[in-house]
């Protein structure tokens, strides 16, 4: 075979590999489509998305999804309240005051909070975090949103801090000697010349984190119960939209029926709410490259 | 009194380090200590029983090996050359541009999504069923976008220098990419894979979803055995109300830190080779 041949071949093949990951998208959206399809045929969307009940695993039958919603939502926010500002600060610490010492010691420290399963953090949710947060408030139930929303916030951390310090690292130098020849402190130039000008840097890792707490599964699953309720009450047991994707993945449900589609619809909503939020940070990552481009 | 507001303000944010690592060592700590008492050669050799005492991890623990064994196998190809692809040869085109906005968002999908999709998919349309299969080829999936990242990275730090020795010997493109920049780049790409891999050995959500199951008496011995993992005999023991079985998930996990923490150690060793022989 002739040598261009051989090489175009290759190059398509090399493309091939490349477009995968758009067939995996597609892949995604049209698994999820198909299945939230034949559900929508059996309910209507407006009961689905308005509903206030969901209890498709009882004899009475209720698909209103905004009790997973309110779960899956109550629980990012607990883990937001956690870990955007300590990672905020952390990063504020690690990118404007930490001599490099002390960087290279907590960084990878940071990285092996990143990197620990998300199961063990369920197990140390309902073994240590919930009997300790017990001890404070007697009334919390065994299965609650607290303990599991605070675990995940310390999951997320590190993702906050360190996308966060990338942006505030790549923010010029010469702003920074600026506002140190008008004579402000360091805290002052963090706080009103750093973090504004890293705004958009920072913003993206917020919502990425948020994207990351709705999908988040294990934690939920192990330690915040199996009951969907409408409640902004984080001492209850509550279920999220991807606690409920495993219970159901669980139990024996066969193919085809509306149980085992409703994975799917919820699955779909969960899917479309993470996307929105990963291109909206992605869009701001990008005006960010190119305003210190 | 600028000053002290400097420093509290440096206080407070060193605290909140402080806390995260106070919080990484209790974690720790509880593990250690709930499942240490329980670990022992008889628990790692021994399969999944109703007796808490009796009860080992060796079926899940081959199941987790078969697997991640088989996601590299799939993802490093496919991978690599996606990555080569895009930093080779279409960095500039518009398709290599929405191809590379795609994988950015593919890394941040739940990984619950990938488990729909492996159900939806593998499991079904193709029929592969449970099978240890259906599953790597899901981690597989998953894990592509750190593999593409981590490779394209590892290409970078090749120098022009030697792609343009290499097509002034007459090298084609495709020769110049698989006897100079492959073999430059390898430990980098190698690195890259298994932190991807080590990330895959945790998950447990996508594999609970396209129905790998929690109570597997044994371990597989084709691709296409049923299979369970080690993060799914933890999930299953940790949801068991009896403290027995508690202790079991603590030792499980004990087991699996080990396993990524060597996997992480044998990243490292790459890494460090690859440093010295740069500089040599």
């Amino acid at each position: 075979m002739p040598t261009r041949t051989l090489e175009w071949i290759i190059e398509r093949l090399l493309f091939l590999c490349a477009a995968l990951s758009v067939l995996t998208t597609a892949g995604i959206i049209a698994v999820l489509a198909f299945e939230t399809y034949e559900f929508l045929r059996e309910v209507p969307i407006l009961d689905f998305l308005t509903g206030t009940e969901w209890t498709p695993l009882f004899a009475n039958r209720q698909f209103g999804v905004l009790p997973l919603v309110a779960g899956t939502l109550l629980v990012s926010a607990i883990a937001m309240v956690v870990a955007l500002p300590m990672g905020l600060l952390a990063a504020t610490y690690l990118s404007e005051y930490a001599p490099d010492t002390l960087r290279r010691i907590v960084k990878p420290v940071l990285e092996i909070l990143a990197g620990v399963p998300t199961v063990v953090y369920g197990y140390f949710a309902l073994t240590f975090v919930t009997p300790l947060l017990q001890r404070v408030f007697p009334t919390l139930s065994g299965f609650n949103a607290l303990s599991p929303g605070l675990v995940m916030g310390l999951m997320i951390l590190p993702l906050v801090s360190s996308l966060s310090e990338d942006a505030m690292r790549a923010v010029p130098s010469g702003l920074r000697e600026g506002s140190y020849a008008l004579g402000a402190t360091r805290m002052q130039t963090a706080i009103k010349v750093v973090v504004p000008a890293a705004f958009s840097g920072v913003t993206a890792a917020f919502i990425l984190a948020v994207s990351r707490a709705i999908g988040e599964t294990m934690i939920v699953a192990i330690a915040a119960g199996q009951q969907p309720r409408l409640t902004a009450n984080p001492f209850v047991p509550i279920e999220t939209m991807t606690a409920y994707i495993v219970q159901v993945s669980l139990g024996d449900t066969p193919q085809g029926t509306i149980e085992y589609r409703t994975i799917f619809a919820v699955g779909m909503l969960l899917f479309l709410m993470t996307f929105v939020l990963n291109l909206i940070s992605t869009w701001l990552r990008e005006r960010f490259r190119e305003e210190y481009a | 009194m600028r000053k002290p507001a400097d420093l509290i303000f440096q206080a407070i944010s060193l605290l909140t380090l402080v806390v995260a690592l106070a919080a990484l060592g209790a974690l720790v700590w509880t593990v250690v200590a709930d499942g240490a008492p329980r670990l022992s050669w008889q628990f790692i050799t021994n399969i999944a029983s109703r007796n808490a005492e009796k009860a080992g991890v060796y079926h899940a623990l081959m199941g987790s090996i078969w697997v991640i064994t088989l996601t590299g196998l799939l993802a490093l190809p496919v991978g690599v050359a996606a990555a080569i692809y895009l930093e080779e040869y279409g960095s500039r085109s518009a398709v290599a541009r929405f191809i590379e906005l795609n994988i950015a968002n593919l890394a941040a999908v739940p990984s619950i999504i990938y488990g729909l999709l492996g159900l939806g998919l593998f499991v079904r349309l193709m029929g592969m069923g449970q099978s240890v299969m259906a599953g790597a080829a899901t981690l597989a999936l998953l894990a592509l976008p750190v593999v593409i990242l981590s490779t394209r990275e590892a290409l970078r730090t090749v120098p022009n220098s030697i792609r343009e020795g290499s097509y002034a010997l007459g090298a084609t493109k495709w020769q110049t990419i698989w006897n100079q920049v492959l073999p430059m780049s390898l430990p980098g790409v190698l690195t890259g894979l298994i932190l991807a891999l080590s990330r895959a050995i945790g998950e447990t959500a996508p594999l609970i979803t396209i129905g790998a199951l929690t109570y597997i008496p044994f371990a597989p011995d084709t691709v296409w055995s049923k299979f369970t993992v080690l993060p799914i005999q933890i999930f299953n023991w940790v949801s068991r109300p009896q403290a027995d079985f508690k202790v079991n998930a603590a030792a499980g996990i004990l087991v699996l830190l080990v396993l990524l923490l060597s996997m992480n150690a044998v990243a490292v060793i790459v890494r460090d080779r690859y440093q010295r022989q740069g500089r040599a």
